[in-house]
């Protein structure tokens, strides 16, 4: 197979994709979590416009349970692109009441960024957010249009999505509705990973291997930090571990590997017979928790 | 080609989801947490290991048992990669295998064997043949329900002869299949022996569709208009937009429309990369020899001259719950323009039985086609649609909802 034209044609349709979302909005900014996914986004945006600088903020929403590593990337990546970086913080959310927190031991703050999101969108006058999801991640994902509309409340509707014909975008909306758009949606995992090491794309340490403080629970490794509480049963132990994907640092779980370089880890994931989000705990509540929480406006 | 893009289509009871769910499961391209899910879920329901749970997505699609709208899946052989736009086959979804078939290369069309080529058949075909796919395979399924008996495959074969001739399908194929258990799927079957042809994947492997825009003259609609104005690149104007036909090269000449200007391609980017030439479907940027008028919308041609005509006449997929009504205005977008229009003329509209187009009343409804003039405030640039997909599709939308409300191709 030849990967080398394939990752050609993949970047050359998110590069339309990301013009496209430049001009059909007023002020569109890329949801950046600090995850892989959204650095190759970030740096397709930075591909597409060049010898310009990059034309939109980076709006990073953020829990209060991050991997320090997560939020010390973010700010030099910023940095680097020349980018205005928006934050749109979950405990302030709670504090001024709008957002709750789960209660309970598996209680987290994946569900309620969504709260955080839609504040942080309406109170910067965002119209459009582009993201790094991508349809083989999950199957309601797997139903989504490249430029994904989402009413006045945030709400994505899967039963009355615009259709999407040959590559003529429809980014009309009416006052207080927003669009999401989603460059990468046709890359798979593998085609992320091929794609970073040909562009030489710098990425957080997490995604390689390194001895981590972790717990077993839910069937993947997941990093002790102080807003996990332990039950009785769990014991700290140190493991090589890396993540597959990056979010709050108390849902995501890592895997047990060797991988330090990205060769490693491209060898890696191609034997791997788990999907990437397999080891996301907020994926695991039930048969439709993405869909549901997609419905509320989630990223 | 590296990768395919084909669609798939195929009414509830044609073991379509079954197919893609064989097709992914035996190239291995399913992950063993999915096939968990998919074991737990079948047992939960009472059903054998069900395939077909591989590609239901949405609640209410698991729940009624049918598919909902188009879904994406992903899957590479050694030899290529392939991309599937999974799309229901009902009559009330005809929007949504249009949507699908607008970015494929190939369709499948799937015919149950115990009943041979049914409306339905003519109908996905039909669509096929409007959106221009330039192959299609006929999956003959359910060979395990008649004795896996040549005759029922011939029929089909014969049986389809004239809705190839109606649909104009260019390259048409036949694979005799049994999705639920497997034969000629990935893995060729012993209990075919009459069978010589290729199993269905080793044909998705070698299609070759002819793509006409790789070879055409060269066509390039401006997205948006690059400036840094930087001290570095202050002069710096490039004209960023993804080939939609042909190849350019620096130093060629191209013209640009709609002002009808002539001046000289002086360079080609890719990010900070400068190349000499560009081909059909790169995104890039150029840059001419000298300050023309281009915006968004404009045109840089090379070779014939495009279609500039206010009034088109074209195919039309309404999409839309909401009906067309006479002097409605829409925003029309296309590739080479977008602007107010209307239709001003409904002249035929396809009966999706006899797959004839009749003299309509000059209204539109949801999944209905017709062949209409529609009459555009300015004249975008445009082309034939046989001859440039890129070009010659265009979208209507609703001034008001913003929703698309119909897809049209260009004659």
């Amino acid at each position: 197979m030849n990967h080398s034209s394939f990752l050609d044609e993949l970047e050359a349709e998110a590069i339309y994709v990301i013009r496209e979302a430049y001009a059909q909005f007023e002020r569109p900014s890329i949801l950046f979590s600090g995850g892989k996914d959204s650095i190759v986004v970030s740096h397709l945006a930075r591909k597409a416009f060049a010898p310009a600088g990059i034309p939109f903020s980076l709006v990073h929403v953020d829990t209060g349970h991050n991997f320090p590593e997560t939020i010390e990337f973010r700010d030099r990546y910023a940095a680097s692109l020349g980018a205005q970086l928006i934050v749109g913080s979950v405990q302030e959310s709670i504090d001024r009441g709008t957002a709750q927190e789960e209660q309970g031991p598996l209680g987290n703050r994946n569900r309620i960024q969504s709260v955080t999101l839609l504040e942080t969108i309406e109170r910067e006058g965002l119209d459009c957010l582009l993201g790094g999801g991508r349809r083989d991640e999950e199957k309601a994902r797997a139903k989504e249009r490249f430029f994904s509309h989402r009413d006045a409340f945030g709400q994505w509707d899967p039963k009355n999505q615009r259709p999407e014909l040959w590559n003529l975008f429809n980014g009309a909306k009416q006052p207080g509705e927003h669009f999401r758009v989603f460059p990468i949606s046709n890359w798979t995992e593998m085609n992320v990973w091929h794609y970073i090491r040909r562009e030489g794309i710098e990425l957080p340490s997490l995604y390689f291997a390194a001895p981590r403080q972790v717990i077993w629970r839910s069937n993947s490794w997941l990093p002790v930090s102080e807003y996990i509480t332990l039950r009785p049963t769990e014991v700290p132990v140190e493991k090589m571990v890396r993540f597959r994907t990056l979010g709050d640092i108390t849902i995501t779980g890592g895997i047990e590997s060797e991988a330090v370089t990205l060769d490693q880890i491209i060898a890696e994931v191609e034997t791997l017979r788990q999907t990437e989000r397999g080891n996301r705990e907020d994926d695991k509540r039930s048969e439709s928790s993405m869909e549901e929480r997609k419905k509320q406006g989630y990223f | 080609m590296n990768v395919l893009r084909f669609t798939t289509a195929g009414s509830v009871d044609d073991g379509k989801s079954t197919l893609i769910g064989r097709l992914l499961y035996d190239s291995k391209s399913v992950f063993i947490d999915q096939l968990d899910a998919v074991a737990a879920s079948s047992k939960r329901r009472g059903t054998e290991l069900d395939l077909s749970l591989l590609t239901d997505g949405l609640k209410d699609e698991r729940e009624q048992g049918i598919t909902i709208d188009v879904a994406y899946r992903y899957f590479a052989t050694p030899r290529r990669n392939f991309i599937l736009a999974d799309t229901p086959g009902h009559v009330q979804y005809t929007r949504n295998m249009v949507t699908g078939a607008s970015t494929a290369d190939a369709a499948l069309i799937l015919v149950d064997a115990r009943h041979g080529v049914v409306e339905q058949t003519r109908r996905h075909s039909f669509i096929a043949g409007l959106l221009g796919l330039k192959a299609v395979i006929v999956c003959v399924n359910k060979m395990d329900l008649v004795d896996y008996a040549e005759a029922a495959f011939t029929k089909v074969c014969a049986d389809f002869e004239s809705v190839r001739h109606a649909a104009g399908l260019p390259e048409v194929h036949f694979v005799p299949l049994s999705a639920l258990v497997g034969d000629n799927v990935v893995d060729p079957s012993a209990r075919m022996p009459w069978y010589s042809g290729p199993t269905l994947l080793a044909l998705l492997e070698t299609l070759e569709p002819a793509v006409p825009e790789a070879v055409s003259d060269f066509r390039f609609p401006v997205q948006t208009v690059i400036r840094p104005r930087t001290t570095e690149h202050h002069d710096f104007r490039g004209y960023a937009g993804r080939v939609a036909g042909g190849r350019v090269a620096v130093g060629d000449r191209v013209t640009v429309w709609p002002e009808e200007l002539e001046a000289t391609v002086d360079g080609i980017f890719l990010g900070s990369q400068a190349l000499k030439e560009a081909h059909y479907g790169q995104s890039v940027v150029l840059t001419l020899d000298r300050d023309v008028n281009v915006a968004r919308g404009s045109v840089l041609t090379a070779g014939s001259a495009p279609k500039r005509d206010a009034s088109l006449r074209a195919k039309l997929c309404w999409l839309d719950a909401k009906g067309h009504r006479p002097g409605v205005r829409y925003e029309f977008r296309a590739q080479g323009g977008h602007g107010q229009a209307m239709i001003a003329e409904v002249e035929r509209v396809l009966n999706l039985e006899t797959l004839a187009y009749e003299a309509g009343d000059g209204q539109l409804e949801a999944n209905q086609i017709a062949e209409v003039v529609v009459r555009c405030a300015t004249a975008p640039t445009t082309e034939t649609y046989t001859d440039q997909r890129v070009m010659g599709g265009f979208i209507l939308v609703d001034p008001v909802r913003g929703t698309t409300v119909a897809a049209g191709m260009i004659h």
